[in-house]
């Protein structure tokens, strides 16, 4: 599989990344040859192999419905970048 | 007072043979000297750590101490420390001040332990160099001019230096044995779920493990008993009880049952790394231990997969960084999309942004199940593989890297060729398999690591025979020139 620069123009805006067009070419060149390298996956036959989601097939461990969280929002704001009356700043959405 | 280990630390603090103070100024001075030649520390936290030396040494005096208490540390800049920047290696984190500890940091500091700084790291864990770090590349103490191995290069590099007796790393696909082999130390990647998850931040959470580093296998074992344990704060931690381990580390290992899969001893395997590993089976042999050639058929499928599953749950975990809540914001954002595209595009470097791309790519609609659905099959295969080679056999050794430490920039252009410097250790990580990487000897001047895979939940049985290993051995106390 070989990436041309328009598509990995549509991967980094779907991974929200701001790439560079100068720097397209050599992404696709890299990206393109880890896809390669990923692909000899396809010279085996997984027919009816269950896929390993975790190492020792555990699942997910519930916890009761309780509250164990406090409200740290003051502390957790103070390392935002812009905040107002308890409230993350981001540019405009809606005109 | 720089060469001790950390049990000589721990003994010497008791008899009262020095303070944990005097230790502690002892070493940062120390770092300050020497460290601008390595880089290995982002942060030296000086004052706290003269603090917690103090504190030390009131807890020793009233007789509370654990076999940690007063011994200084370092923990890798991707474990949260409350107050403390916590980087991960990343512009995207350089102003991050961690609201709250990971719960290994915190273990460690219930402990007594004394940490004197955040080790620098390849950028949010993606390398095998070091060099992707925001911070620049750390250096190899055996050649400066080569790399110390990543991603918790900073960590090795500083133990090896002897700038710090031990410290925290963390191993998703070889990030604690690789490096600890380039640097000649030795290191430990647990068990999947051994040791909290909880304020690491996340790369690829279904591989990423916390892990000690430090000189000896004595100290690996100190250490570990700190850092284990169930945790109800990450929900993959598992809860079974951590025995001591070091109460195991003389079990006899005669009649160990060692395995040598052929598949680590073939093609690109260096020659004078080959010599010394099997120098290294030799000594086992001399203990007692038979040694049976096994296979791992699908050896050659791990870097295949491992490049599908870590850049999915990377592209999937770094969302988080969005420049709106904490990290890097970009200049005059115009729009909400610009503010996330320019935040993140200027705040990672390109081997993160690689990884999320292949994420994102191998996600995006139409590929899951020809990318993550195939990667998590083929990962079954691969633990079928160390499920069968463990019916014959204890434990699984063979060189930790198929080459000794390279050179700086010899592979930063091609990631591929950098990918393949962990075709030893990725296995592991699928099968979420503990390993280990000690001395084993030296080639062309520069250190080999001798890789020990063991069963589920069998790091007693890896540490023992590592630790009677270093009673037969002294490639553990070699210590680089210039940093004696």
């Amino acid at each position: 599989m070989s990436l041309t620069n328009e598509e990995v123009k549509k991967i980094a805006h779907l991974a929200r990344l701001r790439v560079n067009e100068d720097d397209l070419p050599t992404y696709a060149g890299n990206l393109s040859g880890i896809l390669a390298l990923v692909e000899q996956m396809n010279n085996v036959d997984t027919q009816g192999i269950v896929p390993m989601a975790h190492p020792q097939d555990a699942s997910q461990r519930l916890r009761d419905d309780v509250v164990s969280e406090n409200d740290q929002r003051e502390r957790f704001q103070a390392i935002a970048p812009q905040t107002e009356a308890g409230l993350y700043l981001v540019p405009k959405v809606i005109e | 007072m720089h060469n001790k280990t950390i049990a000589e630390i721990s003994a010497g603090l008791k008899a009262g043979k020095f303070s944990s103070e005097e230790l502690t100024q002892d070493l940062l001075a120390r770092i300050d000297r020497i460290d601008g030649k390595l880089n290995s520390f982002v942060t030296v936290t000086a004052e706290q750590a003269q603090a917690a030396a103090r504190a030390a040494d009131e807890r020793i005096k009233a007789n509370k101490a654990t076999p940690l208490t007063g011994v200084p540390i370092a923990h890798k800049d991707i474990f949260c420390t409350e107050g403390v920047k916590t980087s991960c290696g990343s512009k995207m984190l350089d102003n991050f001040i961690a609201p709250y500890n990971a719960t290994v940091v915190e273990r460690m500091h219930a402990a007594g332990a004394v940490m004197l700084g955040k080790t620098n790291m390849d950028e949010f864990a993606m390398g095998s160099s070091n060099e992707t770090s925001f911070y620049g590349a750390v250096k190899n103490p055996w050649d400066l001019e080569r790399v110390p191995g990543g991603s918790s290069g900073g960590s090795a590099a500083a133990i090896a230096a002897r700038l710090v007796p031990g410290a925290t790393g963390t191993d998703t696909g070889g990030s604690i044995r690789q490096p600890a082999a380039l640097c000649g130390v030795t290191g430990l990647k647990p068990t999947y779920g051994r040791v909290s998850r909880y304020g690491m931040i996340a790369f690829a959470s279904s591989l990423d493990q916390g892990g000690p580093f430090a000189r000896t296998a004595e100290d690996c074992a100190l250490l570990l008993n700190a850092m284990s344990g169930f945790d109800g704060r990450d929900s993959t931690s598992i809860d079974k009880p951590v025995p001591d381990y070091t109460a195991t580390l003389k079990d006899s290992i005669a009649g160990l049952k060692i395995g040598l899969p052929k598949e680590y001893f073939s093609e690109g395997l260096d020659a004078g790394m080959a010599q010394a590993v099997e120098q290294a089976i030799d000594v086992y042999k001399s203990m007692g231990c038979e040694i049976k050639e096994i296979s791992l058929p699908n050896t050659h499928l791990s870097v295949p997969a491992y490049y599908v599953v870590a850049p999915a749950e990377c592209s999937s975990n770094l969302s988080r960084f969005d420049g709106v809540r904490y990290g890097y914001r970009c200049e005059n954002p115009s729009d909400l999309t610009d503010l996330y595209e320019r935040s993140r595009g200027e705040g990672f470097g390109s081997e993160v942004k690689r990884r999320i791309m292949i994420g994102t790519y191998a996600l995006s609609a139409g590929y899951y199940d020809a990318y993550y659905l195939k990667a998590q099959q083929i990962r079954r295969l691969i633990s079928d593989d160390f499920t069968q080679a463990f019916a014959d056999v204890d434990v699984i050794m063979g060189p930790t890297s198929p080459t000794t430490a390279f050179k700086l920039g010899e592979k930063t252009d091609d990631p591929v060729s950098m990918y393949l410097s962990d075709i030893y250790t990725i296995a592991a990580n699928l099968a979420g398999l503990p390993g280990m990487s000690i001395p084993a000897g030296f080639s062309n001047g520069l250190p080999v690591g001798l890789q020990l895979i063991g069963n589920y939940f069998d790091e007693g049985g890896l540490l023992a025979a590592a630790h009677q290993y270093q009673q037969q051995t002294d490639w553990h106390t070699h210590t680089p020139q210039g940093f004696a």
